[in-house]
């Protein structure tokens, strides 16, 4: 051992600089650790956006697609749905969609991007059965009202713009999922405006 | 022979010395009563969730595939396997009776006092990671109730501002609740928590002997020493607790025995009724609801109307618990020595606690979820109301001695 006299500055400096060093190390090497929990790519691969080609559809149709395992609806609205749909607000649990359920840029009173296009999640919000298009008869259900949609499990009624009906057991209004309009026939489901 | 092989062990770790530390010269109050087997319990039960899960390990199956029909050949073709597999989840249930009993001894006797506060706090340590625990072992029979109570409580996350959407994505490492999710939680569930566990029990109990054990009369015997250093009023923990232990541990085993071999499904609450249907992500069950220790922290979530708001309540309704020894700032410790203000508000708290348990257990109604906000503002009333009187409390003359 040498007998130097000691550098206190010297050693706390170097000290300080091994703890900065060995924390940068530690923070480093937790990435891969967080990281790993994110999903995976075969999950993400089967949580893709959907592209679907809607040119083919026509007025009053419905078409189903599959997205993250949920069959997702593409529903193209005639002009006599579309101003139907304002006339019945006061049969339903949450008319201006103040819920959620929602994108922010299908917050309006049609819950669409296009005043055409009707694009939802087919999952009743009461237990999760998928419930069924009525673009004629759906006045057996609700008077007044021509067409909607009705939950064949435990009878919960929603119009066209997804909207809940009151009195049934389905709580909230039907999910829109995140979408975007590549162009005049094409959306893609999965993506939020302006994300890709 | 023996004493030649104790002497060279002693010689290279300190086996004797830590023994007396510990056990055989570890000097406890007299005057111990039906409130202190629930220390020695819940090691009890944690070995039985030890022993039990490591043996279930060696047949379930971590897969979102393999680990409903897993646990079916565990109850059905492994032998002794619906043993095994019922001392663990009735141990699940016991070991929540053991520690909130355990809880409210602390609560009654002082025991959070100064100069327990640690030993204190890294006991709502270990509560707080034995509900992760019990959350996570939850999910891994992959029953529907299984499913949607991960489902509901990881979603909570997602009330929290900006990265909760985000984080509740971490927390699944999918889209949906799927294989990704169950194989991480059995991952926690049988090694990262186990291990916080032990390490936590072995903290708490260290403090425990460091600063020794509280009584019913809230007084420090090592105060009062003889001339060899020893408490007057200290008897060695073994024999004298060991053999009074057991009895404890005879009374339980009767207990518990009795549930596992006679109700093992605890009348649907230990193992809830949808949970014997495999998960299925398309269907929702008609009311879900948590096990029912989660239950009076799951009404007060309910009881705020807000989601976020219902969040924050609930961590709150557990976080205050840890700053309890510093909430209470009465010299006195035990309920017996404290005003009669101090007896009604524990009463009261013991009654709120109860009563949001059963709340928890039942559908929400308009009418259950005014209750359900009476209580929830009783049950933080307490701890207000601790705050508040504790300062300049009227309590009654401490003796010197203890009492039997």
């Amino acid at each position: 051992m040498s007998n130097a006299p000691v550098d206190t500055g010297r050693r706390r400096f170097l000290t300080a600089a091994t703890a900065v060093v060995g924390g940068a190390g530690a923070v480093a090497v937790a990435v891969p650790f967080i990281k790993s929990w994110n999903p995976s790519a075969k999950a993400k691969a089967a949580g893709a956006p959907v592209e679907v080609n809607i040119s083919k559809v026509e007025p009053g149709q419905l078409i189903r697609v599959e997205w993250r395992g949920k069959p997702v609806w593409v529903v193209r609205r005639t002009d006599a749905v579309i101003n139907e749909l304002p006339t019945h607000d006061d049969k339903l649990r949450d008319p201006a969609s103040a819920e959620m359920q929602q994108p922010e840029y299908a917050t309006n009173p049609l819950r669409s991007i296009k005043p055409e296009y009707f694009i939802a999640v087919g999952i009743c919000t009461h237990l999760g059965c998928s419930p069924t298009y009525l673009p004629d008869s759906f006045g057996e259900q609700v008077e007044g009202v021509t067409s909607g949609f009705f939950c064949p499990c435990h009878g919960s009624k929603f119009d066209m713009a997804g909207r809940v009906f009151q009195g049934v057991p389905a709580p909230l209004n039907l999910v829109i999922p995140p979408h975007q309009y590549v162009d005049d026939g094409t959306v893609i489901i999965g993506v939020d405006k302006g994300v890709a | 022979m023996v004493k030649n092989l104790i002497n060279w062990i002693d010689a290279r770790i300190p086996m004797t010395a830590t023994y007396n530390r510990h056990v055989g010269q570890y000097a406890t109050p007299t005057n111990f009563n039906f409130w202190y087997f629930f220390g020695s319990l819940a090691m009890l039960v944690l070995v039985n969730q030890l022993l039990t899960g490591i043996w279930l390990t060696m047949n379930y199956v971590p897969t979102a595939e393999g680990a409903f029909a897993s646990v079916e050949y565990i109850m059905r073709d492994v032998e002794y396997g619906w043993l095994l597999r019922y001392m663990h989840s009735t141990g699940a249930s016991a070991f929540f009776v053991v520690i909130y009993l355990h809880m409210f001894r602390g609560l009654i006797y002082g025991s959070y006092q100064k100069p327990r506060e640690l030993l204190w706090l890294f006991g709502m340590l270990i509560f707080l990671v034995l509900m992760a625990e019990a959350f996570m072992g939850y999910l891994l029979p992959w029953g529907q109730m299984s499913y949607w109570g991960a489902q509901v409580i990881i979603s909570l996350f997602g009330a929290i501002p900006v990265i909760g959407d985000d984080l509740t994505l971490w927390i699944r490492g999918d889209y949906v609740i799927s294989g990704a999710t169950l194989n991480r939680f059995f991952a926690l569930h049988v090694i990262a928590l186990p291990l916080v566990l032990v390490v936590l029990v072995f903290l708490h109990l260290i403090a425990l002997h460091e600063v020794g054990s509280n009584n019913p009369d809230g007084i420090e015997i090592k105060k009062n020493k003889d001339e060899n250093g020893w408490p007057v009023d200290g008897i060695p923990f073994h024999p004298y607790y060991t053999v009074k232990d057991i009895m404890g541990v005879a009374g339980f085993l009767i207990v518990f025995c009795y549930v596992l071999f006679f109700i093992p499904e605890g009348g649907g609450y230990f193992l809830e009724k949808p949970n014997f249907e495999a998960a299925n992500s398309m269907k929702t069950p008609e009311h879900i609801a948590p096990v029912w220790y989660f239950t009076p922290f799951y009404a007060i979530l309910r009881a705020v109307p807000d989601k976020l708001g219902g969040v924050i309540m609930m961590g709150l309704s557990i976080a205050v618990l840890f700053v309890l020894p510093w909430l209470d700032r009465c010299k006195v410790k035990s309920v017996r020595y404290r005003s009669t203000l101090h007896k009604l508000n524990i009463a009261q708290f013991a009654i709120s606690f109860i009563v949001l348990g059963y709340l928890g257990v039942v559908p929400a109604t308009p009418t259950l979820t005014i209750v359900a906000q009476v209580f929830t503002f009783t049950y933080f009333g307490f701890f207000v109301a601790l705050w508040v009187y504790s300062k300049n409390e009227k309590t009654k003359p401490v003796p010197a001695r203890l009492t039997h």
